[in-house]
């Protein structure tokens, strides 16, 4: 499945990239899925996408569980607890 | 007629020049809410020398537009305003306004607060802090998560 990647903040810096185009294999369906995909590409992804860190996740730009099945060509982007306003 | 009006930008705001605009040429309007919100100097008991703003472009403008609509369905307010600004600030600068228009001010100031709280919690943006101690992002509060419980979404 073809996924457009975003990541935004302390994790882009950390990650060192703003944005990827992947193609995630089939056992990959939902974003803690995808997140753990990322994960096993080891460092900084397994240190900057740490399951045990809080991180928010949007899926065609609007913020969604983790559990939230993925989609074609879709958007998804991960970065932290929003610090607005 | 355009309700909501939503902008994302570097430069500053005038607040006598968005509310005048706001409530212009509309004699319903009784109430006008507006809150400002700036940059601080201390922040965790750290100096702030400055901050950077950065945002989510397209996802930022449709979190805002949700905000307002389920403000809409909560009270009946006339107009809404936010500006949010991003890029570089410093200490005192102006960072975000909200405006709400209604014919009382009841609704008008619960849902001005309501937007506030909303933002603070579901529109992606974060504050990067330049510190004595280093360049620092700033930690999402418990406290805006309390703020936004009270709603009860």
């Amino acid at each position: 499945m073809k996924i457009q990647l975003r990541f935004f903040a302390s994790l882009r810096e950390g990650l060192g990239i703003a944005e990827e185009s992947i193609t995630a294999p089939e056992p990959v369906k939902t974003i803690a899925d995808l997140r753990g995909y990322l994960i096993e590409r080891g460092n900084p992804w397994s240190e900057v996408l740490a399951s045990k860190k809080v991180i928010r996740c949007a899926l065609n730009q609007e913020m969604v569980k983790e559990s939230t099945l993925l989609l074609e060509g879709a958007e998804v982007a991960f970065f932290p607890p929003v610090t607005g306003g | 007629m355009q309700n909501d009006f939503i902008r994302i930008q570097e430069a500053d705001f005038d607040l006598t020049t968005e509310v005048t605009t706001l409530r212009k040429d509309d004699p319903r309007v009784g109430a006008v809410v507006t809150f400002v919100g700036t940059v601080r100097d201390l922040n965790d008991g750290s100096q702030v020398k400055g901050m950077t703003l950065e945002h989510y472009p397209g996802m930022t403008e449709k979190s805002l537009e949700e905000i307002i609509t389920q403000a809409r369905g909560r009270w009946d307010i006339y107009k809404t305003l936010v500006i949010h600004r991003v890029g570089l600030l410093m200490p005192e600068d102006q960072i975000v306004l909200v405006a709400v228009t209604s014919a009382h001010r009841g609704e008008a100031f619960a849902a001005c607060e309501f937007i506030m709280d909303y933002l603070k919690t579901a529109a992606p943006f974060w504050k990067k802090e330049d510190t004595p101690e280093g360049a620092r992002w700033v930690d999402a509060r418990v406290t805006d998560d309390t703020a936004m419980a009270r709603w009860n979404l």
